[in-house]
């Protein structure tokens, strides 16, 4: 008897152990065609034949045709693994020439392309829908110049942004830009998305700090606006219009943009606090006493730290706070911003206004502590499907958009964080459930649209519309202007071949 | 019996810093460049007090040789939990010809004045790279040494020491008063918290030189030159294997 009752004891937590192992494995293989999960239909665009798959041959060589499947599945699917396209050919084009040869190609037969750099978009705007042909920056990577005297520097799209800012280490220039996605992300897409990133508080937007742009339109047209000029006020912006557009008004095949000196001093502080309302009064004494120094105001929250231990094994070099906030400075004298930082701690810690805290001393530790901040969406990955949010909204409500959204979610998720650009009122407000469904992704959205609309925040702050939130547009932007973009989109790409099911709905 | 110990720090350029000769190849460029302590004496900080919170030391004294920045070294120590700091001031000028027999001299004396008994070190330091200080302290002072440390055992008298040598580990039992040399692999330092940096600021810093100590700095070794290494020569990059074959040709390698 005792024998039947464990031997069914036994089977029962085999059976478990199976089934928590396929759970596991599903949320790492290969998520469902977006085809089948997404309410979207296949424009009326050609399909690739063997003709095709020949001219293209001939303009970038037969290496640089790839059709076969198993190589293409990392191109079909999004980093964060929720989207999977069916393209059936990649392209890797080297020249501006080139790219320009096939986008004509393309626009004649009427077949829709996915732009691609490093495809590290978080909205599903880098990887295609259906079989749109794949067309990627990855042989563009050339440096063209660098000017050390104006920091001006032209690059080719697919310049990878960790490389870029190693090339220009020799210049003691840096790129204005840093993102955790540095390693993969081309120069390309960071322009065609107008990345923001973790310094956007010290250099600005993408806007201005991109000189000039070189794109081919839809139809092969080469529209060089590379210009190097600082000031530059003859006529309509045009490149204005390729930075953000995503892809959907041009191909973007090279960048001039003004770099930065790289700073002489670089230090990294990490505090812990208990309410958030205390993380926006460090911030206010942050700017009054570091002010031009300060490049970088970042936060996370225990969640996020808890995760990125659990699934990273990364430490926390101070105790367990609600909230944790990365300030970093860099400046021209080391002396100098030693000495501001000095007093600022000392404020902080004998008003209490931080709990704790620690200083990094050399580079090591503040790559550590940066670690802690940007491994946060690698970390989620892990956690199970993930669900991103990327919104802008009055610094004093932010965290309430947290708390309310896990009021709201009560017992559907594994985990609800908020952690962000804090210096420019941007949120990462991410949701991790064991896998995706429908019953899910309708109590989020549109739940977080229409808070943050009350709020009159940014349903995007930076990653921009993509595939995932092109429908909410409204939600941020007027009536008036979105048609505008349609008219606009229509004059650029007739065809509306490039990126199609991105960015802007198919109607209002 | 508990332990009393001295710790050396050095500070040294950052690690991950882009080190440039400079054009007079008489040294590399540190003016404006960011110095941090030597990884290795981090390491040593951390084993020394942790050997104090298991109550096996009594006292932690952090001990700097070098100009007035030294002394930024000595505070991210005090900082971690040392007691006390010792900088021996060395001009520029004289630091610049300083190496480890001058500080193994320096590292005995002080030694020798505070009672210790216990010395850990860091195995080198990364301008130098010499990994001879440790060494040469034992050798001044006639005491035991256990070199590359990746683990620390004190037991009363006995020290149990774990070394890595090339062919593995070799562990080997000391008699105190010893030299230890930390190695990459004894421990994680710890970041110093705010709190801790606040109160080190009232820890106690004295400042000698090294003719108090009645060590004579000559040394019998003068830099003629520093240079960067032969430049790497960049390779080229094939589109198939034809053309590897085609280049390999060329070069008459093949």
């Amino acid at each position: 008897m005792n024998l039947a009752r464990s031997f069914t004891a036994l089977n029962k937590l085999l059976n478990f152990v199976k089934i928590t192992r396929t759970c596991v494995a599903q949320s790492h293989s290969q998520p469902a065609l977006t085809a089948e999960t997404y309410n979207v239909k296949r424009g009326n665009y050609s399909t690739t034949n063997a003709s095709d798959l020949d001219t293209f041959r001939d303009i970038v060589g037969g290496n640089n045709v790839v059709t076969e499947a198993s190589e293409l599945q990392g191109n079909n699917v999004d980093w964060i693994k929720t989207v999977r396209g069916q393209s059936t050919v990649l392209l890797k084009p080297k020249t501006t020439a080139e790219v320009s040869k096939i986008l004509k190609h393309c626009n004649e037969r009427k077949l829709a392309v996915c732009p691609q750099g490093g495809n590290t978009g978080l909205v599903g705007g880098s990887v295609p829908v259906f079989d749109e042909v794949i067309l990627s920056t990855q042989r563009m990577n050339e440096v063209i110049s660098v000017d050390p005297f104006s920091g001006v520097t032209v690059c080719q799209a697919g310049c990878i942004l960790e490389k870029a800012n190693q090339d220009l280490l020799e210049h003691d220039l840096i790129v204005p830009l840093d993102l955790g996605a540095k390693g993969s992300c081309h120069l390309g897409g960071n322009i065609s998305t107008n990345a923001g990133g973790l310094r956007l508080l010290r250099y600005g937007s993408l806007r201005g700090s991109v000189l000039g742009v070189e794109a081919v339109l839809a139809d092969g047209t080469v529209l060089d606006c590379l210009s190097t000029l600082r000031k530059d006020n003859t006529g309509y912006d045009i490149k204005q219009l390729m930075i953000g557009s995503e892809g959907t008004l041009g191909f973007v095949t090279a960048v001039s943009i003004l770099c930065p000196q790289k700073p002489k001093s670089v230090n990294v502080v990490f505090l812990g606090v208990d309410r958030f309302e205390d993380l926006l009064l460090l911030l206010r004494k942050a700017r009054q006493d570091l002010g031009e120094i300060l490049s970088a105001v970042e936060f996370v929250d225990s969640d996020c730290i808890g995760l990125v231990g659990k699934h990273l094994k990364l430490v926390n070099p101070i105790g367990d706070y609600d909230f944790y906030m990365l300030i970093e400075t860099s400046g021209s004298n080391s002396q100098h911003d030693e000495e501001k930082l000095s007093s600022f701690v000392e404020d902080i810690i004998t008003s209490q206004l931080a709990k704790d805290g620690t200083i990094a001393t050399d580079f090591n530790k503040m790559q550590s502590i940066w670690k802690l901040r940007e491994s946060v969406a690698e970390a989620l990955t892990h956690d199970g499907y993930t669900f991103k949010y990327d919104v802008s909204l009055p610094a004093h409500v932010m965290y309430d958009m947290v708390h309310d959204t896990r009021k709201h979610l009560k017992g559907l998720y594994n985990s609800v964080v908020g952690y962000g650009h804090l210096g420019d009122g941007n949120l990462h407000l991410n949701v991790t459930c064991p896998e995706y469904n429908k019953t899910i992704a309708s109590a989020i959205e549109p739940f977080v649209y229409e808070w943050t609309a009350k709020h009159n925040g940014s349903i995007s702050a930076e990653h921009g519309l993509g595939f995932k939130k092109r429908n909410y547009i409204q939600y941020t932007k007027s009536k008036e202007s979105i048609n505008l973009m349609m008219k606009i989109k229509e004059m650029f790409d007739p065809n509306m071949i490039l990126n199609p099911y991105k960015t802007l709905p198919d109607k209002l | 019996t508990m332990a009393r110990v001295l710790v050396g720090v050095k500070r040294v350029i950052d690690y991950a810093v882009k080190i440039r000769v400079k054009p007079d190849k008489s040294g590399v460029v540190t003016e404006g460049v960011k110095h941090s302590m030597n990884p290795f004496d981090e390491i040593a900080v951390e084993e020394a007090i942790r050997l104090k919170e298991k109550k096996f030391a009594t006292e932690v004294i952090a001990v700097t040789c070098g100009p007035t920045q030294s002394q930024e070294t000595l505070r991210t120590a005090l900082a971690m939990g040392a007691d006390r700091g010792i900088h021996v001031e060395i001009p520029a000028d004289d630091y610049v010809k300083t190496g480890p027999l001058q500080i193994s001299k320096i590292f005995a004396k002080l030694a020798e004045q505070e009672k210790a008994n216990l010395i850990i070190l860091g195995k080198q330091a990364i301008d130098g790279d010499n990994n001879q200080t440790a060494q040469m302290t034992a050798a001044v002072l006639d005491w035991a040494q256990g070199t590359f440390a990746s683990e620390l055992k004190l037991e009363g008298e006995k020290l149990t020491v774990v070394r890595e040598v090339d062919g593995g580990l070799e562990t080997i039992d000391l008699k105190m008063p010893a030299v230890v040399s930390a190695d990459l692999r004894l421990n994680e330092p710890r970041y110093a918290t705010l709190p801790n940096i606040m109160k080190a600021k009232k820890k106690k810093v004295a400042k000698l030189t090294a003719k108090d100590l009645g060590v004579d700095l000559a040394s019998s070794i003068e830099i003629l030159e520093v240079a960067d290494p032969p430049q790497r020569l960049a390779g080229i990059k094939v589109e198939n294997t034809e053309e590897l074959v085609g280049k390999l040709k060329e070069a008459g390698l093949v």
